[in-house]
C-alpha cells in the first residue's frame, strides 16, 4: 500500500514546483495510473516514493514505512522501472539480471517464477550485451530486473514512452499478469488510452493531480454532452465549427472532431447541421459520442 | 497530382540486414502523409534517405524534384525537418533561435525580422521571446520547433514523431499548426505512435519488415481491414512483423 499525504518537492530554489501537495491512496493489489504528459512531475514523484529524493513537504509511506526514515528497508520491497534505460550497458542480459538478483540478497532460480513470462521471450538473447538489445527487449529486460527480488509494490515510469502500439499492447498483458499476482503496481504513462487498462487513475499536470478516480467515473463526470462531428472537408469545418456562435468547445479527435455546445437545447445538434449546409458543407455527420479520458484531460487541463 | 517524393524501390541495407525494402509510393503536394510503422519497421532508415542524410543502396527517389543520389544538399534547402528529440538551442533565446536558423536558411535580415515577429505572434510567445529555449515548457518547444522547420516555406515538412510526450491539448495545437502550414502549400510528411493523429492524414502507409505494406486513405483502409479505427489496422498489420521491435 502506497499513501501519500501533501507530498511536494521544487527545484531550483523553490522556484519551478515539480511536484505541489500531491496526496493520494493506492490499496495493496492494485494496478494504478499516473496520466500526465511531460513536465507533469510523475518522475519526480515516482524518486520520491522510491527514496531516490527527498520531498520538501509532506510525507508518504510504502507499505506503511516512511520513505525519508525507513529509506533502506522500502528499497528491498519495492522494485522500480526508471523511464530511462539505468541497466549496464556492457553486462550480457543474464549478468545484469543476476547482478540484480546479487544485490537483493537472491537468485534467478528463487524467484524465476516471477519473471518467467517475460524473461522467456529474452532468454534466447541472455550472452548478448545489454546495449545491443532493441528498444522492445531492453524494456523486457528491465522489467525482469526490476522484479527478480520479488517486490511487493512495483513502480513503473513511462514504460511505454516511444513504444509502438503492439509493443504497448503486450507490455499491459504482462502488467495485469503480475497484477493477479497481488503486486502493487503505480505506472506512469503520457498515452490517455492506457488510462483504461488501470483501476483508478490519476490526471496529473504541473506537478498538481486535476483529477483522481476510476477511468468510469472519471468519464461520467465529463459535465457536457459531447457531440462526433464530421463533413467531407475537414479542415474547413474545423474552422465554422469554431466561429459557430453556439459553440463552447471544438477540438479534433480521431476521424471526428469533439463539440460541445454552451447551450445545448433540444434541437441544438439540428442548428448545426442547418448551419454547416448553408456554409456548403457535404457528407454532414454529427451525433453524440462517450467521452474517453482524453476528452477529460483536455477538458480539465482548459479550466 | 504532383508528385513531391516519388520513391521506386527504394533500398537500404546494412550488411545482409535489410533495413527498407523495394519501397516505391508518391506523396502529393498539399497532403499530409502519415508514415506509420511499429518500432524497427525501416521508418527512420526511409525518412533519412529522403533527407538526403543517407545514401540509398539500391532504387531510385526524388525529393521535391531533387535525386536522392545526386542533388542531396538541394534536396535540404527545400525541405524543413523535426526530429523527436530537441533539436534548437537551449541556451538561446527563442528569437535568436529563429535568426540563427533564418540565416542558417539564407533567409535574408528583413524576412528573417518579419517572419519572426509574425511566428511569436502567432505561437502566442510575444512575452517569451527573450527567454532562453531551454526554460519553456515542452509543448511550446515543439510548436517553436515545427515553425522554426517551416520558416524557410520548404516545399515539404518532415515531421518525426513531434507530438510525443506532450499533453493532449498542445497536441491538437500542434495540429492547428500542421494544418495552417497545409493550407500554405506545405506538404506534411509526418511519423507518430498515436493512431488518433493518423486520422488526421490525408493518406498513410504502414511498414512493416522493411516494406510498406498498406497506403491508402485513413477511410479506406479501415473498410478494407474490416475495422473501426486506425488502431485496429494497425494491429492487424504489425502483429505479424518478424523482426524484434525496436
Amino acid at each position: 500500500m502506497v499513501l501519500l499525504q501533501d507530498l511536494s518537492k521544487s527545484y531550483d530554489k523553490g522556484n519551478v514546483k515539480a511536484v505541489e501537495a500531491v496526496s493520494l491512496e493506492v490499496p495493496q493489489g492494485e494496478l494504478f495510473g499516473l496520466i500526465g504528459p511531460d513536465g507533469a512531475g510523475k518522475t519526480t514523484l515516482f524518486r520520491m516514493l522510491t527514496t531516490l529524493l527527498l520531498p520538501d513537504g509532506g510525507r508518504a509511506t510504502v507499505n506503511n514505512l516512511d520513505i525519508v526514515k525507513d529509506y533502506k528497508a522500502i528499497r528491498s520491497q519495492v522494485g522500480y522501472m526508471p523511464g530511462k534505460f539505468s541497466l549496464y550497458q556492457d553486462l550480457t542480459v543474464e549478468e545484469n539480471l543476476n547482478f540484480f538478483a546479487t544485490l537483493f540478497g537472491t537468485t534467478i532460480e528463487e524467484n524465476y517464477h516471477l519473471i518467467k513470462d517475460i524473461y522467456q521471450q529474452i532468454e534466447p538473447f541472455k550472452n548478448r550485451r545489454a546495449g545491443k538489445l532493441s528498444g522492445g527487449m531492453k524494456q523486457k529486460l528491465a522489467l525482469s530486473c526490476a522484479l527478480i527480488h520479488k517486490p511487493t509494490v512495483l513502480f513503473l515510469d513511462e514504460p511505454t514512452t516511444g513504444v509502438d502500439p503492439v509493443s504497448r499492447k503486450e507490455f499491459w498483458e504482462m502488467l495485469k499478469r503480475l497484477k493477479a499476482q497481488g503486486i502493487t503496481i503505480l505506472v506512469s504513462t503520457p498515452y490517455m488510452d492506457e488510462a483504461t487498462l488501470c483501476d483508478r487513475i490519476a490526471l496529473m499536470q504541473g506537478g498538481k493531480i486535476l483529477a483522481i478516480d476510476t477511468p468510469d467515473a472519471i468519464v461520467q463526470q465529463y459535465p457536457e454532452k459531447l457531440y462526433g462531428v464530421r463533413a467531407a472537408a475537414m479542415q474547413k469545418l474545423l474552422l465554422d465549427l469554431r466561429a459557430y456562435p453556439n459553440t463552447l468547445s471544438c477540438f479534433t479527435f480521431g476521424e471526428y472532431f469533439h463539440l460541445s455546445f454552451k447551450d445545448d437545447h433540444a434541437g441544438a445538434a439540428e442548428d448545426l447541421e442547418r448551419y454547416l449546409e448553408s456554409k456548403g458543407h457535404e457528407r454532414i455527420g454529427i451525433g453524440e459520442v462517450t467521452p474517453t479520458i482524453e476528452d477529460c484531460f483536455i477538458r480539465l487541463l482548459k479550466q | 497530382m504532383e508528385a513531391v517524393i516519388k520513391t521506386d524501390k527504394l533500398t537500404k541495407r546494412f550488411g545482409d540486414f535489410i533495413a527498407t525494402n523495394n519501397i516505391t509510393f508518391e506523396v502529393y503536394a498539399g497532403e499530409i502523409f502519415g508514415f506509420l510503422g511499429a518500432n524497427g519497421a525501416g521508418k527512420t532508415t526511409a525518412m533519412r534517405m529522403l533527407t538526403g542524410l543517407s545514401t540509398p543502396s539500391s532504387g531510385s527517389a526524388t525529393v521535391a524534384g531533387f535525386d536522392v543520389y545526386r542533388e542531396t544538399e538541394r534536396i535540404k534547402k527545400n525541405i524543413g525537418y523535426m526530429s523527436q528529440k530537441f533539436s534548437l538551442y537551449e541556451d538561446l533565446t527563442v528569437m535568436e533561435n529563429i535568426r540563427f536558423f533564418g540565416g542558417i536558411y539564407g533567409l535574408s535580415d528583413k524576412a528573417i525580422k518579419e517572419k519572426s515577429d509574425m511566428l511569436v505572434e502567432q505561437l502566442g510567445l510575444a512575452s517569451e521571446k527573450k527567454k532562453l529555449v531551454g526554460a519553456l515548457p515542452l509543448g511550446w518547444k515543439q510548436k517553436l520547433s515545427f515553425s522554426v522547420a517551416v520558416l524557410h516555406d520548404p516545399k515539404i515538412v518532415f515531421l518525426d514523431e513531434p507530438t510525443g510526450g506532450v499533453d493532449p491539448l498542445t497536441r491538437r495545437q500542434f495540429w492547428d499548426l500542421i494544418y495552417a502550414a497545409t493550407s500554405r502549400g506545405v506538404t506534411v510528411f509526418v511519423t507518430t505512435h498515436y493512431m488518433d493523429e493518423a486520422e488526421y492524414c490525408n493518406r498513410i502507409s504502414i511498414m512493416v519488415d522493411g516494406s510498406i505494406k498498406a497506403l491508402d486513405t485513413p477511410y479506406n483502409l479501415k473498410r478494407e481491414f474490416g475495422v473501426g479505427s486506425m488502431d485496429e489496422v494497425f494491429y492487424k498489420l504489425a502483429r505479424e512483423a518478424r523482426r524484434s521491435a525496436d
